[in-house]
């Protein structure tokens, strides 16, 4: 309902959130000369955010394609690791290449709050009104239906503009609680738990053979997640290592673990524990993550309002991207804004529907349709892809590796009976042909 | 295992707004499971269960993750709002 306040300012965009999408949108939009305010409930944006932290260098070029010059970067990655766990052993792939000590990386880590900083300050520097502290606590819409405005939690004051992007994040509460959005479905988001552990760069340098700025990442599944569908991570960072693991809430929620719980058995697992030793832990943090793919995504634009990032549930859990299409949604909706804006056409939901369209024509919409099956697949085959086949694989890698007298017919014939006795040959083949067809 | 996570949480830095709970527990005298699964699912262990079988929550060291409002949706078991502006907790690193 429209409120009979009098706001003395009236912006082109609110923008709800500083978080990456948010951000992209407000810089782009400003850039564009818009009139933009936004708004964060931190303290200072990034105070609440919480990300592993992979940055893909892509999606923030596009915005700000000279960002390598003041942004706060960890390190370039030039290995990746894959990890099988089962409770002592890790089967795995390492890839490293010298080719990722490129001139303009790929990938790099990251630490969000100082990250968020930095772009915020991009932001503000673009010309946008940037007000922190401060909470949305509903839309203002008009008796149609149009948003028209928000009212936030300093004295439920208003502010009016000719159009809202919500960019609140997954646990968004505005969309939500305004009905735009559906509400949060406990298996289509993951509940993550994160330590920051602090170690000498040297020490970091030495224990994963790096040098100057390369970084490693870990990511790694299996039984530390005890069945339920779920991965753990580790990157490194300049002078500290961030580890975390994340399950589906609905697992959690009829699980019997707590996150901390898992946590600990992963940092205390014997390929890892080695490499945080004699960390000193400084912060520990957790946020949720959105699961729900392809099939989740909910209505993403209406009268006045276009919903960006993790509140679109924009997530290609399997790659763990989220950060670069946070960004390279809040770019897309600021481009259609601007455009819309020149042409003097309405924020109207007919003219919106074109960011739909532009993020079809992405890799958003299209790697998020590409992998849309994998989190039915996940669910349906949880126990045997967090706890049978880790532990198949690394049984069937020790009995391989072992020297002992057996001749090596032998050792085949062992590690086929081995499979078939932990998973029948049907299960087998269906988890195989439903895992294909999902990633197809 | 017991792993008490209250010794991470002593690392964690807060703006507690006191007297204004930001989360809160409905008047019940039998938990549902939902409620009760959050004693355990609470990553900084808010939810606890008193002497007379309730689940109480004390949110200061909560991480707003918003867990424990998905889990207890269909059961409408707690209020949760996100603190005033400014105040909860505050990641230095995230
Ligand atoms: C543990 C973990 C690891 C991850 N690892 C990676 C990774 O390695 N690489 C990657 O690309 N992605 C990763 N992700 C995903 C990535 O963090 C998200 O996709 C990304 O942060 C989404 O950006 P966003 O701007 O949409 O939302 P957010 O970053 O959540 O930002 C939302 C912002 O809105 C603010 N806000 C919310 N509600 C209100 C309100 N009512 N009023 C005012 N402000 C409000 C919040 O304070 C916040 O600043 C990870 C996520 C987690 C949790
Ligand atoms: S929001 Fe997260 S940390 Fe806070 S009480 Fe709920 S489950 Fe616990």
């Amino acid at each position: 309902m429209a409120s009979a306040q009098q706001p003395n300012d009236k912006f082109d965009v609110i923008v709800i959130g500083a978080g990456p999408s948010g951000n992209a949108a407000a810089y782009v939009l400003a850039r564009g000369g818009l009139r933009v305010l936004q708004l964060e409930r931190g303290e200072y944006p990034g105070s609440k955010n919480v990300q592993g932290a992979i940055l893909y260098a892509n999606a923030l070029e596009q915005i700000i394609p000279d960002f390598r010059d003041d942004a706060p970067l960890e390190r370039h990655v030039i290995e990746q690791r894959i990890w099988m766990l089962d409770d002592k052993s890790y089967v795995g792939m390492n890839y490293r290449s010298e080719d990722f000590n490129e001139e303009r990386p790929n990938r790099y880590t990251i630490i969000r709050a100082p990250f968020d900083k930095w772009f915020s300050r991009k932001v503000r520097d673009a010309g946008a009104t940037i007000v922190c502290e401060t909470t949305v606590t509903e839309l203002i819409r008009t008796e149609a239906g149009r948003v028209i405005g928000v009212r936030t939690d300093r004295d439920g004051a208003v502010v009016l503009a000719d159009m809202v992007i919500m960019a609140e994040g997954v646990n968004g509460l505005v969309g939500q609680r305004s009905g735009l959005r559906p509400e949060l479905k406990p298996d289509s988001v993951a509940l993550a738990v994160k330590e920051m552990h602090f170690l000498p760069r040297e020490t970091i340098d030495a224990r994963f053979n790096l040098k100057g700025a390369e970084g490693v990442v870990i990511e790694a599944m299996g039984t530390v997640t005890d069945g339920m569908v779920g991965t753990a991570f580790l990157y490194t960072n300049q002078e500290s290592i961030s580890v975390g693991i994340g399950c589906l809430v609905s697992d959690f929620k009829t699980g019997t673990a707590a996150p901390y719980e898992l946590l600990h058995r992963f940092k205390t697992h014997p390929a890892i524990a080695p490499l945080l030793e004699g960390a000193e832990v400084k912060e520990y943090a957790a946020h949720l993550i959105p699961e729900g793919g392809y099939n989740s995504i909910p209505q993403l634009y209406g009268d006045g309002w276009l919903i960006v990032g993790d509140a679109g549930q924009f997530v290609n859990a399997v790659h763990r991207e989220g950060s670069n299409m946070a960004m390279t949604s809040g770019r897309l909706a600021a481009e259609l804004v601007i455009k819309l804006h020149r042409m003097r056409e309405p924020f109207s939901s007919e003219n919106l529907a074109e960011y739909h369209t532009m993020l079809k024509n992405s890799f958003v919409m299209k790697d998020l349709k590409k992998y849309k099956g994998i989190p039915g697949f996940l669910h349906s085959s949880s126990k045997h892809v967090f706890g049978t086949y880790p532990r198949l694989l690394s049984q069937a890698a020790q009995t391989w590796f072992r020297v002992d007298g057996a001749d090596k017919r032998e050792k085949e014939r062992q590690i086929v009976s081995m499979m078939r006795k932990d998973r029948s040959f049907s299960g087998l083949i269906s988890d195989a042909f439903k895992l294909v067809r999902a990633w197809r | 295992m017991t792993i008490k996570v209250e010794d991470t949480l002593f690392s964690n830095r807060y703006v507690v707004d006191s007297g204004r709970a930001h989360i809160k527990v409905k008047p019940h005298t039998i938990p549902s499971p939902a409620l009760l699964a959050l004693t355990r699912v609470c990553p900084a262990h808010c939810y606890e269960l008193n002497d007379r079988g309730q689940v109480e929550v004390i949110a200061d060291g909560c991480l707003e993750c918003g867990t424990c409002r998905i889990i207890c949706q269909d059961s409408q078991d707690i209020e949760w709002n996100y603190p005033r502006g400014g105040f909860g907790v505050l990641f230095k690193f995230g």
